[in-house]
């Protein structure tokens, strides 16, 4: 069934070129999202026989979730979130005795658009169809807020504590918004991008192709190491 | 709160009477009991905060991370290949079904798709790696329960898988076998005919297990009715595997889901059960090995002649995208949401494993129950710290 | 009594007192050691498809000593916080509850230590002794596991006593007496329905009985199913936890020592003791039994024992645990009102035959 189609996929619904596909029962769901929310549904992209995203707008998050079980998507399956900024560090691969190489820092969101740099991503499935939807929403750049779903779905409880120590996003309504993993006292938010894997830059990492010498042959000025 | 349900209100209430007990009638002081990080059931290193009265559990709440190795941040730092050798490690007793999401993540990204041999040995894997860790378990639940000698049958017939997978992979615990576009190598000569043997003795190992601890009576009064997590709180906090079907909810990645992998093309059973309780999981889980021997089975009989990796470049570039494949692994549903900006290596990758979700409905069902009755939840609960902390 | 007579040599009273203190540490130890290697050593490792040990000895035969070498070699620990005075007290009195109980168990027709009139009465109360070491052990080793443990074993082998002491009321109807040498004559004197080429084993005759009291026996030991006071997916070990080398040793040892004691009272209330039936020999009372007996007797008694021992430990490795409050509802709720039962059917059959 994988009729994957060739190039690059659009990025967003409202990119000119149309999916060589159409699925049916995904562009439903969207119609039903857009019929619960209104304008609270900024984008929306299908990929047939794939999957589904759709965000909303930030204001209409918890009304969101709601309306998903309304929808009949009671199935919670993950509450993360992405940070869209580049690194800067790059893959860590820099040499640090150089002067720190020139990176292209523009914010490019992923499929269904986005306009800042953080963005909350959710996905709900439906048990009977078993099809799910993935849901983003934009969150603030100086302050990153949204709302709380430990009303909607139990289980966000943790996921939003996850999010908030990895990406510093705050859950309004969220009961006990602690440390899920690092130490109370730890700082900064690890998952951001800004935040540097220090492994890395200490140690500059041997080489990005994964290749070690064959014995015998090939680089000999590592040999016997 | 909308979805208050019968067993939330009377845990509610059992809990509100325990503390009034502790803090008012008798004058006594609850006790707050630590239980890990270093603790005989936890497995690893997961940290309950049991606040007791007496042996009856007032509240509970597991603490995790003395196990999080940041998996999340290191595969944004790592070549799409590098990723497997990672992701091995989330489960490790299920070692192989950690790899299949991400490299048909990453497949799906690139639009290319493993020959049918590779699949049929890819599932054939997958499911090796899920007896190998259900049948743990299986053992495991009687050292929880008291019981200490089904866990020696468990180690003694896993070995033998383990002994198939590290014939096929090369390595125990951490295959890191699977690549984009296939497999490192084709499985080698004899291992058809020695699967089938194993796959008996496996099948032996269950009616064993049955016999020895399914049946026992201490073993039902123990978990019989202990637990019970009914079908929309299952949801909600987004339970799978076997912990959601127990909860009768009839719902298996690998039948409703039509991934490039075998499972589609042979006959076998999703089982469930109504309970809800700690029987009813293990008990699902047993099955489970059961029908994973007759997909093997079945699988190698069929096994497709071809080659075992398709064509991909030497250096693997991912195109611009995201993807989301799912699948279900021995511990639930594990999941990969891939982030490509058409680099080298991911962008983002949120790692979805099961045991993250199976764990957030502790401190929900710990509630009111007494501490024996903790192990036996976290036992049929099934979870491995590396797929919570990850 | 004040003299003994062995193999026609008169033997002094201090004499007398160094083989009593002697063969007690032999009958203490000596079932400890065998139980350990034959039962949890070997008999464990071949129900669960291994080998056991193998090195140390013929079979392995010497591992036991190994093992003591090793915890003896282990640093004494004591938990800064522990009331330490009778977190050391403790497993001594573990022990010295078992010396306590061997004291009064007959080996022979002349082999005992001392021949108690209420002999039964105080082998069920000094037993009973080592629920303090347990609870001392729990409380003064200043932790929480080590608490619930104590605890848990505390309202256990209360709750077990009773069904103990009721189970053995039917054998003390029957055999007329509380002296266990008296009862293991009566057994292997009497006769069932005018036959007596077995004896009357009461494991036949009370055989409600027996079952209660290997039930009351195993959760006195604190053996699975009924080893929530040790736990050690749940507590650890229970109130084991803080304790090491030697100290830990005395407690395992008194945990066998004392499962073997049980099983010689077990076997001498049911299954005849030392005894063979006396019909089989001529016999008719305990002052016509062949000298030769003091020798074979406790030979019979060990073998016996054994085979109590086996069925504990077989118990033991095939059952998962119950649950605190079920082991109570079981002990009131089903061990009581059947032995309760179990006394009237016999004191009514005893005074209607």
């Amino acid at each position: 069934m994988r009729a994957l189609n060739e190039g690059v996929f659009p990025l967003s619904a409202t990119d000119t070129e149309t999916p060589v596909a159409v699925d049916e029962a995904r562009n439903d769901i969207i119609a039903r999202f857009t019929t619960a929310l209104g304008d609270a549904v900024v984008d929306s992209l299908v990929k047939p026989g794939d999957d589904v995203w759709i965000r909303v707008r930030t204001d209409a998050w918890r009304a969101t979730g709601d309306a998903a079980r309304e929808l009949g998507f009671v199935y919670f399956d993950f509450l993360s979130a992405i940070d869209w900024m580049p690194s800067p560090f790059g893959r860590g691969e820099d040499d640090p005795t150089e002067p720190a190489p020139e990176r292209d820092m523009t914010v490019r969101q992923g499929y269904a658009g986005g306009k800042t740099r953080m963005q909350v991503l959710a996905r709900v499935v439906d048990p009977t169809t078993t099809i799910g939807v993935n849901l983003k929403a934009d969150v603030a750049n100086d302050s990153p807020v949204i709302e709380s779903w430990v009303t909607v779905f139990a289980g966000a409880n943790w996921h939003e504590r996850e999010a908030w120590e990895m990406f510093g996003i705050r859950f309004a309504g969220h009961p006990d918004l602690r440390n899920m993993y690092l130490p109370t006292d730890f700082e900064g938010h690890p998952l951001r991008k800004d935040f540097p894997l220090l492994a890395r830059i200490v140690k500059p990492w041997p080489g990005i192709v994964d290749v070690e010498p064959m014995p015998g042959g090939g680089s000999d000025d590592e040999a016997g190491e | 709160m909308t979805m208050l349900t019968d067993r939330q209100q009377l845990s509610y209430i059992a809990a509100q009477a325990a503390d009034a007990r502790v803090n008012l009638e008798l004058e006594t002081e609850g006790m707050t009991l630590n239980i890990g990080p270093q603790h005989p059931a936890t497995h690893g290193t997961l940290r309950i905060i049991a606040r007791l009265d007496g042996e009856q559990v007032v509240w509970a709440e597991p603490s995790c991370g003395y196990m999080h190795r940041g998996y999340e941040k290191l595969t944004e730092v790592r070549t799409f290949p590098q990723v497997t050798a990672l992701i091995n490690r989330i489960d490790w007793l299920g070692s192989f079904a950690n790899e299949v999401p991400f490299i048909l993540a990453a497949e799906k990204l690139m639009g290319i798709e493993a020959p049918a041999r590779a699949q049929h040995i890819r599932t054939i894997l997958f499911e090796l790696s899920r007896i190998a860790n259900v049948s743990l378990f299986l053992g495991d639940l009687g050292v929880q329960l008291g019981a200490i000698t089904p866990v020696f049958m468990a180690f003694r017939d896993r070995e033998y898988v383990l002994n198939l997978i590290e014939g096929a992979t090369g390595g125990r615990f951490h295959p890191n076998f699977d690549r984009i576009g296939g497999l490192k190598d084709d499985l080698p000569a004899g291992w058809i005919d020695e699967t089938r043997t194993v796959m008996k003795k496996l099948r032996n190992f269950c009616d064993e297990i049955e016999n020895l601890l399914f049946g026992n009576e201490i073993f039902q009064s123990r978990t019989r009715g202990i637990g019970v997590i009914p079908r929309d709180v299952a949801m909600q906090y987004g339970l799978s595997g076997a912990n959601l079907r127990a909860s009768g909810v009839d719902w298996d990645l690998r039948r409703d889901q039509s991934l490039p992998m075998a499972w589609n093309k042979v006959d076998w059973k999703v089982w469930t059960h109504n309970d809800g309780d700690s029987f009813a999981r293990c008990w699902v889980r047993l099955q489970e090995v059961r029908e994973s021997t007759k997909i093997v089975d079945q699988l190698i009989e069929t096994l497709p002649a071809g080659p075992v990796m398709t064509k991909v470049p030497r250096i693997i570039k991912v195109p611009e995208g995201e993807a989301w494949v799912a699948t279900e692994n021995p511990l639930g549903e594990m999941g990969y949401y891939v982030v490509s900006k058409g680099d080298l290596g991911p962008f983002r990758v949120k790692i979805r494993s099961a045991s993250f979700n199976n764990m957030s409905i502790t401190p929900w069902l710990l509630k009111g129950v007494y501490v024996p009755d903790i192990i036996t939840i976290l036992a049929s609960l099934y979870f491995i710290l590396g797929d919570i902390d990850r | 009594m004040s003299t003994l007579s062995v193999l026609a040599i008169d033997i002094p009273y201090w004499a007398q007192s160094l083989l009593r203190v002697l063969g007690g540490l032999v009958a203490v130890l000596l079932p400890a050691g065998t139980i350990v290697y034959v039962f949890l050593f070997k008999m464990m490792s071949f129900m669960q498809s291994r080998l056991g040990p193998m090195e140390a000895g013929p079979f392995g035969s010497l591992q036991l000593f190994a093992e003591v070498g090793k915890w003896l070699q282990k640093e004494d620990i004591c938990p800064e916080r522990a009331d330490k005075f009778i977190f050391k007290l403790a497993p001594l009195i573990v022990l010295a509850s078992t010396f306590l109980l061997v004291a009064v168990v007959p080996f022979g027709p002349d082999a005992w230590f001392t021949n108690f009139e209420a002999g039964i009465f105080y082998a069920l109360a000094v037993s009973s002794v080592s629920v303090l070491g347990i609870l001392i052990a729990g409380w003064a080793s200043a932790n929480k596991y080590s608490l619930l443990g104590g605890l848990r074993a505390a309202g256990q082998l209360i709750a077990y006593e009773l069904p103990m002491v009721l189970a053995v009321i039917g054998v003390v109807i029957q055999a007329g007496s509380m002296n266990l040498q008296d009862i293991v004559v009566a057994q292997n004197a009497g006769s069932m329905f005018g036959w007596d080429g077995v004896g009357n084993p009461y494991v036949l005759t009370q055989f409600v009985g027996f079952v209660v009291f290997m039930v009351a026996v195993q959760a006195e030991l604190t053996q699975a199913p009924f080893d929530m006071p040790i736990a050690e997916s749940e507590l650890v070990s229970g109130y084991m936890t803080e304790y090491s080398g030697f100290r830990f040793l005395i407690f395992f040892i008194g945990e066998f020592a004392t499962a073997g004691v049980f099983a010689m009272i077990a076997s001498i209330l049911f299954l005849g003791g030392w005894g063979v039936p006396f019909a089989w020999f001529g016999w008719s009372d305990i002052d016509s039994i062949d000298n030769w007996m003091n020798i074979v007797g406790p030979l019979i008694l060990f073998t016996k024992m054994m085979l109590v021992v086996f069925v504990i430990m077989w118990v033991r490795f095939s059952y998962p645990r119950f649950r605190e409050d079920q082991l109570q509802r079981f002990a009131w709720k089903v061990l009581i009102p059947i032995s309760l039962v179990n006394i009237m059917v016999t004191a009514i059959l005893k005074v209607a035959f």
